[in-house]
């Protein structure tokens, strides 16, 4: 048994809908009114939902375990009860080591203190005494990148640069359980890359990570098991990757069911290449999407949208009919829409999310939106990064050693030229 | 249950230095500032007891004596560091809504912190009272020991009330109002500006107000050098203790609940 980490026995978790009182100037007369009234009457002040419904899951020691699920599923719930901030219903919740949680690094910063003041100020929320804080500044302040400012109050911070001295501080608590949420996009670019990687050094140094995040990618990445919830539920437990597409599959099948459904709905998009359907590419290569509506209600300028996220949710690209210029179109009660745009998928490799809109452009009401419509997988040989792939070669490359650095390059600018030619 | 949230209480005990440590460090960033932060309230208390005194002395065709001048500036101190106290330990939660709501430590350090900040300015204002006090050749005497206890007895009661108010704050916001309103009357039932003495017999019902005999017996021991009254004392110590127990056991009760009810 020692080998677990961290487990969440049947936990249940009831909240409170309707009025609360939050201060004696309502309950006091609520509570004199109370006296006077039928139960029944105040049935509506007692409905209560349950934010969590017996959440079981084990996760061992130096596994990494996510949680992911739509917004409301009781993913912050859950990570609240395993921090400590709030207690469950009922059930029970066992951790082995110390339990650090990455949650809103900056959260314990008071302005009017300098950078050095609020790495002990946040450290010590964080659990540290200060003498291991002491014996660690130089490492978290290297690691911040902000050297030259951390005597200066952090009023005077950019957002930036107050999360990166956050993240510094919670990477460097040494855990044995840590808990994640949605911290990694902080910073910028380089500094995500080195806040990843000090998790995988985490990681490998054998602590828990428990990570809960809308970001599949990442999930997908750090984690080897995953769970899956809904509602309070949980529906799937199992390999990251499985669990991830079941959510999207799910995501999709959740919105057929919608009861509240415009007058237009996108009924169909299929991603395809020369043969039929496809979901993995390489990079450059052709795409179709076709897309098929349904009207309910009489509409018109309408024109459908198309969307391509990365694995941060961030998009890359867009476009619509109206803009490729075919025009917004006009539906009657009944009618039916398909169009299909081509597309050159010149990405790097990676996960992107197809997502489609249709709109109303001069109103700019959005009838109906699939996120995502579909995933697509790009797959490159080559080692390019960023958002788009630019096929790149390198044409001629040549050392210059130090003793012919004298020799006038002229003559190799003009064989670069040709060669280019 | 209440040993393991001690020792928790122990394990923190950095992170209650350190927000103890914002709280003086943000009052204090100019010296000048926090120093007259530390003064004005006890100023403003013994300029209102001059006041007072003065009247009753034209009234009971007495005068004003240095000693009645000293034992106000004396009580005055303990009550700027009660009022402030419990005003700062009030809102402690809820300034900090960040943290209760987001990291799990224990979080009574809060209110706690809140009272240590105003031991601060407690000592750094008696520097200048004692200084007066040499000023006006008040004199010493072994009576002064008495001094760290009855000033026990004042931080145990602080706690206790500390404690309490921040987590009644916290579930209803109108409790600030209320807190705000009896700290603004509350100097007229205690005796800060005048002596229980001058009630006449009818003065012993004052020293029902747990504050009455550790202000009182303060004054005693510092400016008349006598014992303070040692049953009221007693009275005052036990309740201090009591409501320190009884604030603690129930903010840790309460504690759970924080975080979805803020």
């Amino acid at each position: 048994m020692s080998d677990v980490a961290l487990r969440m026995e049947h936990v249940f978790k009831k909240f409170r809908k309707g009025q609360v009182y939050n201060s004696l100037r309502d309950l006091l007369p609520a509570l004199t009114g109370r006296m006077f009234q039928h139960p029944e009457l105040n049935e509506n002040d007692r409905r209560e939902f349950w934010a969590l419904q017996d959440l079981f899951f084990e996760v061992k020691r130096g596994e990494a375990f996510g949680i992911i699920g739509h917004n409301g599923a009781g993913k912050s719930t859950a990570l609240k009860i395993l921090s400590r901030i709030m207690k469950p219903t009922k059930g029970s919740l066992f951790v082995q080591g110390r339990l650090s949680a990455l949650i809103e690094v900056s959260a314990g910063f008071h302005q009017d203190l300098t950078g050095r003041e609020n790495i002990y100020l946040q450290g010590t929320i964080l659990g540290m005494t200060r003498r291991e804080i002491d014996s660690k500044l130089d490492q978290i302040i290297a690691f911040s990148g902000i050297e030259e400012f951390i005597d200066t109050p952090v009023k005077r911070y950019s957002s930036g640069m107050c999360a990166r001295l956050g993240f510094s501080v919670a990477a460097h608590v040494d855990p044995e359980v840590l808990l994640v949420d949605e911290v990694l996009s902080v910073g910028d670019w380089a500094f995500q890359r080195k806040c990843i990687e000090r998790m995988n050094e985490i990681i490998r140094g054998g602590a828990t990570v428990l990570l809960v995040s809308h970001n599949l990618a990442t999930v997908a990445d750090f984690c080897h098991r995953c769970l899956l919830l809904h509602k309070g539920q949980t529906l799937t437990t199992g390999p990251a990757r499985e669990v991830i597409s079941a959510y999207l599959n799910r995501s999709n099948k959740a919105r057929d069911d919608d009861p509240n459904l415009g007058p237009i709905t996108i009924s169909s998009v299929r991603v395809r290449n020369e043969q039929g359907s496809c979901s993995h590419f390489h990079a450059g290569q052709k795409a179709w999407i076709d897309v098929e509506l349904a009207a309910r209600r009489p509409c018109s300028n309408l024109s459908v949208v198309l969307y391509l996220k990365n694995e941060q949710l961030q998009d890359v690209f867009y476009t619509s009919t109206t803009e490729l210029g075919s025009g917004e179109f006009s539906l009657d009660h009944g009618d039916g829409f398909r169009c299909s745009f081509e597309l050159n998928l010149n990405l790097v490799g990676g996960i992107y999310y197809l997502t489609v809109l249709v709109l109303q452009s001069c109103s700019h009401t959005t009838y109906d939106r699939w996120l995502p419509a579909a995933t697509i997988y790009i797959h490159s040989t080559v080692g390019v990064r960023g958002a788009v792939h630019c096929f790149p070669v390198v044409v001629w490359h040549e050392l210059l050693p130090a003793s012919r650095q004298d020799v006038p390059a002229q003559p190799a600018a003009e064989t670069s030229t040709e060669t280019r030619r | 249950m209440r040993k393991d949230g001690l020792r928790e209480l122990f394990q923190y005990r950095d992170l209650l230095y350190m927000i103890a440590y914002r709280d003086i460090k943000v009052r204090y960033t100019q010296t000048i500032m926090g120093l007259l932060w530390a003064m004005l309230m006890p100023v403003l208390i013994f300029a209102s007891g001059i006041l007072v005194r003065y009247a009753y002395g034209l009234a009971a065709h007495k005068g004003l004596h240095t000693a009645d001048l000293a034992s106000v500036a004396v009580k005055s101190l303990p009550w700027a560091f009660w009022v402030s106290s419990i005003r700062f330990s009030c809102n402690s939660l809820i300034q900090n809504r960040n943290l209760v709501t987001k990291v799990y430590f224990p979080k009574e350090i809060f209110p706690i912190a809140a009272v240590l900040a105003c031991l601060f300015d407690l000592f750094v204002a008696s520097g200048v009272l004692v200084v007066f006090l040499a000023a006006i050749q008040s004199g010493w005497s072994p009576y002064l020991l008495w001094v760290p206890l009855l000033l026990m007895a004042m931080v145990l009661l602080t706690l206790g009330v500390g404690m309490i108010v921040s987590a009644a704050s916290l579930f209803f916001r109108d409790v600030k109002f209320i807190v705000e309103l009896l700290l603004t009357f509350g100097i007229f039932f205690t005796p800060v500006l005048y002596e229980v003495s001058m009630l006449g017999d009818k003065g012993t019902w004052l020293l029902i107000n747990p504050i009455a005999p550790i202000l009182d017996g303060l004054a005693a021991c510092i400016t008349w050098h006598q014992s303070p009254n040692l049953a009221w004392f007693a009275y005052s110590f036990l309740f201090s203790v009591v409501s320190f127990v009884g604030g603690y056991t129930f903010f840790k009760h309460l504690e759970p609940s924080f975080a979805e009810s803020i």
